[in-house]
């Protein structure tokens, strides 16, 4: 099966040194600071355990938490919007934000809304949406994608960020690439836009169905004034996101800033239920709360790889992965990168899209290791492939043909005995070569790297033969 | 104690050396070995490729040529096909829906180890009476760390070797590269963590460096081989089995 499109996009990735090496300092910042962090609590394995169980009963009985989620919503004076897909949500949120007559939105950082290209469908009504996280500001100026789920500008450097901004900023023409200064232009710039914002949009880390809690775990405090300044505040949410119950959170709150940024707690915890009644009013007095499905349902229905919806978006598997270091975000070419983009972005597309996503991993067990609910991905990567060789029976004939051949060698003990008779000269000829010979084709990938020893003299079972008869 | 060696198809063809070592460390301690020469594959590449049925196929002749009762244990010279023997397995079986291969991969997996656990943890050895003097690094490969956590295993063996001088390797848990077809069909990304390691290792002054996955050491040895380097692979087994005082 094709591994192709994800090796020719990391084939670009890999030959940009400047990239690698970006990629090589942050990653290993962010494992250094999780692994102090992880390892000052002795409960961390129990909090994991925890993590997990809590999602898997979130999980099993879903329907019943979506509609006490409704229910709860719905009676603090929010409202709910069902979404089945990416086009329906899209379509939803247009419709309420042109409801307002505003013609900009302030946006706090989301994957959802990534997942669902909401900004392009808000562009194409006319309607301006400012990414207000400092990274997700510094991607959407250069016209690109997020390269890391938490990091989405971990490919740039501050001399790339200080030409955006002086590009792009109003008033930044001479600005410098001292971070503090970075930092305070987008500041200045985004500052406005919140004190003059009517509409804010935000994904959710969590949802409480028992209280009708939402929840934005972040680290600038734009989530908070994106959540409080605005009269109007629309949240677009995966299904998958809803806990049953408030303490739920404990849990949860613990895991993800460990696993994220390597700190004990966020910096900004918003966590708000429905409308205030107060007077004069405080906060957003219209809530709605987008609910989206987008494939979620489906890959309900796989046993398997349905844990893949634990994930609670931390990007701890991101900054272990072995692959991910080396290749970057744009690699994955989605919205969810690293090894769980590749479980996820399959399954969501009900295995139209990434199909060359569950090839991107040596299933080192890497990112099993550090998934805060313990998400097998090493497990579902592995189910996924056969997924893909067994549904898209058109692809790769050739490897198909040649793997079902040598799979029946090696069941069978005389077939096998004999093709490692005939393999010796073929091998024998491989041995030291860089390029692989047309009747060697599947060895190419071998010999581009590295080379193939000469065969040993005699096999083990010659050996052992041999010695039997002495 | 009855072993029943499973060389593996990778050390049966082509590594042969790590199978022999692995025969002569058992017997040296005493152990009776067997070669049941029924066997082939543990059917690893084929479950990890998406070929599961086809991986399943070739387990089912493992589990039949294994699942014998006069073997005490099964030993293999390798991390990753004692994974997906001992944990896989059952695992994929169910998957598939055959009950029968599950409970009788659960049952022998019991029974199967990696050599270096075998050693230091079912038979309590650490000293095998080896005599290796030379500069080792170990890498612990993937499936041996995190799938069957033999931790200090074979670190415990090495630091038993006379006159082996055992260095460390920087960044020493992260993959080497190889991941099986992952090695072939992202051949560049797999090359690029081969560079790194082969970088640590150059960094560690290390001779030898070895492993308890013969998969990685092809891997490893190959790009040494290709970069001109003088450092050797050596699997595991093959320090244990060394008693020359200069030996090579």
């Amino acid at each position: 099966m094709s591994a192709s499109e994800f090796a020719e996009r990391a084939h670009v990735a890999l030959a940009d040194a400047q990239l690698r090496g970006n990629l090589r300092t942050a990653t290993g910042t962010i494992r250094a600071r999780r692994a102090e962090a992880v390892g000052e609590l002795a409960d961390w394995e129990q909090l994991r355990e925890a993590g997990r169980a809590i999602k898997e009963r979130a999980l099993r009985h879903l329907d019943v938490h979506l509609e006490q989620l409704e229910q709860t919503v719905t009676a603090a004076g929010g409202a709910v919007h069902w979404a089945r897909d990416a086009e329906e949500a899209n379509a939803i949120v247009v419709r309420l934000v042109e409801a307002t007559g505003a013609r900009e939105v302030v946006k706090v950082k989301s994957m959802a809304t990534e997942e669902i290209a909401l900004n392009a469908a808000l562009e194409r009504a006319g309607i301006v949406a400012v990414e207000t996280d400092l990274a997700e500001l510094i991607v959407q100026l250069a016209g690109e994608h997020p390269s890391h789920l938490l990091v989405p500008a971990i490919h740039k450097n501050k001399t790339e960020i200080r030409d955006l901004f002086r590009r792009h900023l109003p008033g930044c023409e001479q600005l410098g690439d001292d971070p503090a200064e970075l930092a305070e232009a987008a500041r200045r710039f985004l500052r406005e836009r919140f004190l003059r914002a009517r509409v804010g949009i935000s994904g959710a880390n969590f949802a409480v169905a028992e209280t009708g809690t939402l929840c934005v775990v972040e680290s600038e405090g734009n989530g908070r004034m994106c959540t409080t300044l605005p009269e109007t505040l629309i949240t677009v949410m995966g299904i998958e996101k809803v806990l049953p119950r408030f303490a739920d959170l404990e849990v949860m709150l613990q895991l993800l800033p460990r696993s994220a940024t390597g700190e004990r707690m966020n910096p900004y915890t918003s966590l708000w239920t429905g409308v205030t009644r107060t007077h004069p009013p405080d906060g957003p007095q219209q809530l709605h709360l987008v609910l989206l499905d987008a494939g979620r349902t489906d890959v309900l229905a796989d046993a398997v790889g349905r844990q893949a919806l634990h994930c609670i978006r931390c990007s701890a598997c991101l900054n272990v992965c072995p692959v991910f270091e080396r290749t970057g975000g744009h690699a994955y070419g989605a919205a969810y990168q690293g090894p769980i983009g590749a479980i996820l972005v399959p399954q969501l597309s009900g295995m139209r899209e990434g199909a060359s996503l569950p090839w991107a991993s040596s299933l080192c067990g890497a990112c099993y290791e550090v998934c805060p609910v313990k998400i097998d991905i090493p497990r579902v990567l592995v189910h996924l492939r056969g997924r893909l060789v067994r549904e898209r029976a058109d692809a790769a004939a050739a490897e198909r043909a040649g793997m079902r051949g040598l799979a029946r060698v090696l069941a069978s003990p005389r077939a096998y005995r004999l093709a490692q008779a005939l393999a010796r000269p073929g091998l024998a000829r491989l041995a030291g070569r860089r390029r692989a010979p047309w009747w060697a084709r599947p060895a190419a990938g071998w010999l581009a790297e590295r080379d193939l020893a000469p065969p040993p003299e005699r096999t083990f079972r010659k050996w052992w033969r041999g010695r039997g008869s002495r | 104690m009855r072993i029943a060696l499973f060389a593996t198809c990778l050390a049966d063809t082509l590594a042969p050396r790590a199978a022999i070592a692995t025969t002569v460390v058992l017997e040296r301690l005493g152990h009776e070995v067997v070669f049941p020469a029924g066997q082939t594959c543990c059917g690893q590449m084929h479950a990890n490729s998406g070929y599961r049925d086809e991986g399943l196929r070739i387990a089912r002749g493992f589990v039949r040529t294994f699942a014998d009762e006069r073997f005490d244990a099964v030993v293999a010279p390798s991390g990753s096909c004692v994974a997906m023997l001992r944990e896989q397995l059952p695992q994929l079986a169910g998957d598939a829906g055959d009950a029968g291969l599950a409970t009788a991969a659960l049952e022998l997996g019991e029974r199967v180890f990696e050599l270096s656990e075998l050693l230091v943890r079912e038979l309590g050895v650490e000293d095998v009476g080896a005599t290796f003097p030379r500069r080792v690094a170990y890498h612990p490969a993937c499936h041996s760390l995190r799938v069957l956590r033999i931790g200090d295993a074979p670190l415990q063996l090495l630091r038993a070797v006379r006159g082996l001088e055992l260095v460390d390797l920087p960044q020493a848990t992260v993959c080497c590269g190889f991941g099986g077809l992952f090695a072939t069909k992202l051949h560049e990304v797999s090359g690029a963590m081969l560079a790194d390691k082969l970088a640590a290792l150059r960094a560690s002054g290390a001779e030898v460096c070895t492993a308890v996955d013969g998969s990685c050491l092809l891997h490893i040895g190959g790009g040494l081989r290709r970069a001109g380097a003088a450092t050797e692979v050596l699997h595991l087994a093959e320090i244990l089995a060394s008693t020359e005082p200069a030996a090579a």
